[in-house]
């Protein structure tokens, strides 16, 4: 997990000084004022990088041994400060999504491995493939249209956290929620229907339908269970993309999350800004895949981590 | 002696294309949700073909009297705020989108095919090195590591390409290492190597061509996925620039014109329903990118 951290952390930092630009210069270009070659240096020695590279790359790293991520280039404000006003937004929203597509793909993809080949099955194929294929962003606009157009009102634009007002909180956040969650609930409503599927044809299936077991109670306890040791394994990689990827979505509702922030951070070429996200959102995906292994090894007991 | 020979030239012919007509249809009825697939993806590729003769007007050509119309009989789907109609801006959007998607599909799956069966030939510590870069990439979200490469390139049509290739290296490698890694053990790669041929040839010649069902698989898998990454990008901003036609762009453009029309007015609702009608033009461009990105 460490050196997998560090690798990123490497990759992205020389990555972002290979990138022709540097904020200094952007910074003055902003402001539209002339600003001479001295002043230039001072601004650059003044967030230290004048320094030769390693040791800009060392100090970095040994800031972060100490969870010190440093302050934004740009605003000048601790980075913890930055990520943190916007990461509840973030996670929330990508809980949400996860928690609506699996309301969505679990009993869709039963109920269409349990009616095969019937129309029952082939709706929820379409319904699945149409999720996979329409982008949200494009969904998102049409539910804000119909919202605006046919009920005359629109989410609030300001985020309010959950704890202040759950209402305003969560009339603002369902709509991106919904929109991004039917997108990802396409793969895993696959994913069901085949494990379900298959499971379906095991034998310790016929003999609990053999012993006369009541057809709900096969479902839920004997083929489910097993079925969905995969399906946790996609929801649970996807809702790692969730937190840090959901950059076009947070432009279309107008949120201020980590994927709008990593934009700016980028276009601004805002290096400690863009380094400490992409370390965070490579941490968050290590560490949910480190719980989808332990979820699993829970469900299943064959599973066992040395 | 004639006779025959002209029917056994003809009786052939006539017959093939019956064949085919039944195959089709056999085809149709097994598989209706290929067929319909078959069908889309046909008129996609003769649209963004024949662009020039399907469309009506020039995707380029503004016209200042007709900003914003409706739908009509002239402008099928509208025009958007330079007068520009929409259905020939579609048209020639799918050139993009399928230029695009094939290009940077076709090299992110052969990239990643040769990074991946190389690692499966020699194991070892390459196999361990590329293997960890790899995973490095991967552990980036799709959209960011595109993001990071048109901020390093620019923008443009050919930066776009590359950046969209860039995060399906690592996946396609992914794939096809494992599917290489049981061919290093075949016997006929073995025999390559005691008759005294290099890598290059054995890797090349020898197992490339054994990878090429996952190949295509990754390939068309991933084409659907270019097409949505372009359409994102460019409804970012930061893929296609803006005179050409694109998806993205056209989308984008909509939902601008949709918020200066009304933020400042306070909601005002009396233009709504002819707003909403000229946003479902460049919403036919939303449906299609769908269709298009499920081969």
């Amino acid at each position: 997990m460490i050196p997998t951290l560090l690798g990123v952390a490497a990759l992205v930092f020389f990555l972002l000084r290979v990138v022709p630009g540097d904020i200094v210069e952007l910074k003055y270009a902003g402001a539209g004022v002339y600003a001479p070659k001295e002043a230039l240096a001072r601004e650059r020695a003044q967030l230290g990088l004048d320094q030769p590279l390693w040791r800009q790359f060392a100090v970095w790293i040994g800031g972060f041994t100490r969870l010190d991520f440093g302050t934004s280039m740009w605003t000048g404000r601790p980075i913890t400060y930055e990520i943190g006003i916007r990461l509840e937004l973030s996670i929330e929203l990508a809980l949400m999504a996860t928690f609506i597509a699996i309301l969505i793909s679990v009993p869709l993809g039963t109920l269409a491995a349990v009616k095969q080949d019937t129309w029952i099955d082939y709706f929820v194929r379409i319904f699945s493939i149409a999720g996979l294929a329409i982008p949200s962003f494009w969904l998102g606009i049409v539910i804000i249209l119909a919202f605006v157009i046919y009920f005359r009102w629109l989410p609030p634009l300001t985020f309010t956290s959950f704890w202040v007002d759950p209402k305003a909180n969560l009339s603002q956040l369902i709509w991106p929620a919904l929109a991004v969650g039917y997108r990802y609930s396409a793969v895993a409503t696959r994913m069901t229907r085949s494990t379900v599927l298959e499971v379906l044809r095991e034998d310790y299936i016929r003999t609990a339908r053999a012993k006369g077991l009541w057809e709900r109670a096969v479902l839920i306890r004997h083929a489910l269970k097993n079925a969905l040791l995969p399906v946790i394994t996609v929801i649970g990689l996807e809702f790692a993309f969730l937190v840090g990827g959901l950059v076009v979505t947070e432009q279309v509702f107008n949120l201020n999350g980590i994927g709008k922030l990593f934009v700016e951070a980028i276009s601004q070429r805002d290096y400690t800004m863009v380094q400490s996200l992409v370390v965070l959102t490579s941490f968050v995906f290590i560490f949910v895949n480190f719980l989808v292994d332990l979820i699993n090894a829970c469900l299943d007991p064959r599973i066992r981590y040395q | 002696m004639t006779r025959t020979s002209v029917k056994t030239l003809t009786l052939p012919a006539v017959s093939r294309f019956d064949r085919w007509l039944e195959t089709t249809f056999r085809f149709t009825r097994q598989r209706p949700l290929g067929a319909v697939g078959a069908a889309i993806i046909g008129i996609m590729i003769a649209a963004a073909v024949l662009a020039g003769f399907v469309a009506l007007y020039d995707p380029l050509a503004t016209d200042y009297a007709t900003m914003l119309q409706a739908p009509s009989s002239f402008h099928w789907f509208g025009t958007d705020s330079f007068g520009r109609d929409v259905l020939t801006r579609i048209i020639y959007g799918s050139r993009t989108a399928l230029w695009i998607g094939f290009a940077s599909s076709f090299l992110g799956a052969t990239l990643g095919a040769l990074i991946g069966v190389t690692s499966a030939y020699f194991g070892g510590k390459i196999d361990l090195v590329l293997q960890r870069f790899m995973d490095l990439l991967l552990s980036f979200p799709l959209i960011i590591l595109a993001l990071v490469v048109v901020s390093l390139l620019g923008s443009g049509m050919t930066n776009v390409i590359f950046a969209i290739t860039v995060p399906m290296v690592p996946r396609c490698a992914l794939v096809l290492r494992s599917s290489a890694l049981t061919l290093r053990e075949m016997p006929f790669v073995e025999a390559a190597r005691a008759l005294g041929f290099g890598p290059t040839r054995i890797i090349l010649r020898h197992m490339l061509p054994n990878v090429m069902a996952p190949y295509l698989i990754m390939l068309t898998a991933f084409l659907g996925q270019a097409i949505l990454l372009e359409a994102s990008l460019s409804f970012l901003g930061l893929g296609v620039a803006e005179p050409q036609a694109a998806w993205g762009l056209m989308l984008r453009g909509a939902a601008v014109d949709f918020a200066e029309r009304h933020q400042p007015l306070g909601l005002c609702f009396q233009s709504s329903r002819r707003l909403f009608t000229r946003c479902f033009g460049s919403e036919a461009a939303g449906v299609m990118i769908p269709i298009q990105s499920r081969l």
